[in-house]
């Protein structure tokens, strides 16, 4: 997919045309590429099942503990081939996902799930309780309860507590996964502003994988749509705002009234279906 | 006055078992926390451990027919701490490594395993007979105690708890305060999220069968101590099991509440109930609290609370 649009900034990863599969058997990705520029914000978008966490998961490695395995394609990060490195490496090297369903350690305090998250630092003590002010700065709640168990903290402060824990590896490009998942719009906004704060102040790269399509287009400045598997269609965050397909699919608004089943079909024919 | 002073007996001497029950199981929760896996092969491990170092310190063992002396206990002990690293890491390499991904009572079943090529391996290499471990550990009653308050206690008894206690505090310390104790509960409570971060999963089973491996030792020293370094030691394990029931199995002080609990209980129930029922309780006893406890509180005394937001 040589079609993606260039801008003038570095790109960071590239997903060149990977096909996963999962038990050896089930095909869930049928072939996606994708390109994450230095410093962007990256949304992508489809409905459950699309391959979204599959993507993700395919480029920080988590696939194998899920016997997932791609078997086709390239994933490189700049410029390096990282398909077959470990989690802990891709950690070292700045990728780190936030998994979908926060997944905090639900018996350790808020503060020791911070602190996990520099697991992989060498960088000594001074720079880790630096990172954790900053943190706490970020996401003040999270200071608050610092000494409680994570598992007893609401599903805002986890999330919280998810993107604050990789945070503290200092990564270069976070892969956030459904992070509005099961939250008040409040909290999914508030969530997304911190989001945007961090990409602009702290230099951090995001791809973040949502099924809330409005809130994603509106932090994002690209995204990718996905359908079974593969990429249907991509472009600037606002442009696909206003594309008429999105809005009617994605959206959940469509411009004049309901609109006839012919174009339905010459939206599917607009799609791309090879990448 | 006379009663007195043998009901404290009987619970003192109940509390020192107790005590060594517990070491057995503080092994089991190490691993368990760490990885889900129910280690079967604890008990072997103990076995395992007090072998080597008896290994180490006899002049029949493959350590003086190799090298033409024997080592000093000080040295010993940490050469057998070597010997179970290593043990751990092979393990976890020929092993566990591939089985992370399959079901906990397929890792199960693989500990059956290890548990019998560790016990024949242990045989093929320092032979079956019933070794005498003697490391200095002061043997028979205190006299002090004996003198001064009547009490008949073993010294073993009185040493093994001190060490017990000094071991609890060291792997606290560990758990609570270190990078990578902190990762270890990481891994216990969420794999997938420690995988996430960063945390490699190798590593840190390497570090637990290590770390589990050391408690083995300290368990098959007081255990090898008091009868003797031969196969029963590994039954032990057996013993731990209620006591796991009994504290939780992914809780330290659990096991070593336990461990008290079932000792003391053994103990009281043998003198107590022994002569109504014809005597010889103390062997299943355990077995019938654990029953017991199943019944009511699954989880054990400490076992961790599952936590449920609603």
């Amino acid at each position: 997919m040589s079609a993606v649009a260039k801008t003038n900034s570095e790109s960071l990863l590239v997903v060149n045309n990977i096909e996963v599969i999962y038990d050896h058997v089930i095909l869930v990705l049928k072939g996606v590429s994708l390109e994450v520029m230095k410093g962007g914000v990256v949304a992508l978008l489809g409905a459950n099942g699309a391959g979204k966490s599959t993507t993700l998961k395919a480029i920080s490695n988590l696939l194998g503990a899920e016997r997932g395995d791609v078997t086709k394609g390239t994933i490189t990060f700049k410029g390096e081939d990282v398909h077959s490195l470990t989690p802990n490496e891709l950690v070292r090297r700045g990728v780190i996902q936030v998994m979908e369903g926060r997944h905090c350690f639900e018996h350790l305090t808020v503060e020791e799930n911070l602190l996990t998250g520099a697991y992989t630092r060498k960088d000594g003590r001074k720079g880790i309780s630096d990172d954790l002010e900053l943190v706490y700065q970020y996401f003040p709640r999270l200071k608050e309860r610092r000494t409680s168990q994570a598992g007893y903290t609401s599903g805002g402060e986890q999330q919280m507590l998810a993107v604050g824990r990789a945070l503290m590896a200092r990564p270069t490009v976070i892969l956030l996964d459904e992070p509005s998942m099961g939250l008040a719009p409040q909290l999914v906004e508030e969530i997304f502003e911190i989001v945007k704060r961090l990409n602009e102040a702290e230099g951090v790269t995001f791809l973040l994988a949502e099924q809330n399509t409005t809130m994603a287009l509106r932090y994002a400045n690209y995204g990718y749509i996905l359908e079974n598997g593969r990429v249907v269609m991509d472009g600037e965050a606002a442009d696909l705002a206003e594309n008429e397909d999105v809005k009617e699919f994605y959206l959940g608004v469509s411009g004049g009234g309901r609109r006839s089943f012919r174009n339905v079909k010459a939206y599917r024919r607009r799609k791309r279906w090879l990448s | 006055m006379a009663f007195d002073i043998f009901l404290l007996e009987v619970i003192l001497s109940g509390l020192m078992t107790g005590v060594m029950y517990a070491l057995v199981a503080l092994g089991f929760v190490l691993i368990f926390k760490a990885s889900g896996i129910f280690n079967f092969a604890q008990g072997v491990m103990a076995l395992f451990a007090a072998l080597a170092l008896y290994d180490f310190l006899a002049e029949d063992g493959w350590f003086f027919a190799v090298f033409g002396f024997t080592l000093p206990v000080w040295l010993a002990i940490p050469a057998t701490i070597v010997v179970m690293i290593v043990l751990a890491w092979v393990i976890e390499r020929t092993v566990l490594r591939f089985l992370v991904k399959q079901n906990e009572i397929i890792l199960f079943m693989a500990t059956i395993g290890l548990a019998f090529v560790l016990e024949g391996l242990g045989d093929l290499l320092f032979g079956s007979d019933v070794k005498p471990l003697d490391i200095g550990i002061p043997q028979g009653a205190s006299d002090w105690l004996l003198d001064s308050f009547n009490l008949y206690i073993e010294q073993l008894e009185i040493f093994a708890a001190g060490t017990a206690a000094v071991l609890v505090a060291i792997l606290a310390i560990f758990f609570q305060r270190t990078r990578i104790g902190r990762a270890l509960r990481a891994v216990a409570d969420d794999h997938q999220a420690a995988l996430s971060v960063g945390v490699s999963l190798d590593k840190i089973w390497v570090i637990v069968w290590s770390v589990s491996g050391i408690v083995a030792l300290v368990a098959g020293i007081m255990w090898g101590s008091k009868s003797g370094v031969q196969f029963s030691l590994s039954l032990i394990a057996l013993k731990a099991l209620p006591v796991l029931i009994l504290g939780g199995f992914t809780s330290v002080p659990g096991a070593i509440v336990g461990g008290l609990i079932i000792g003391v209980g053994e103990k009281l129930a043998e003198v107590y109930i022994g002569p109504i029922v014809g005597g010889a309780i103390e062997n299943w006893f355990a077995y019938m609290l654990a029953l017991v406890f199943l019944l009511f509180r699954p989880q054990g005394l400490f076992g961790e609370r599952i936590i449920e937001r609603v």
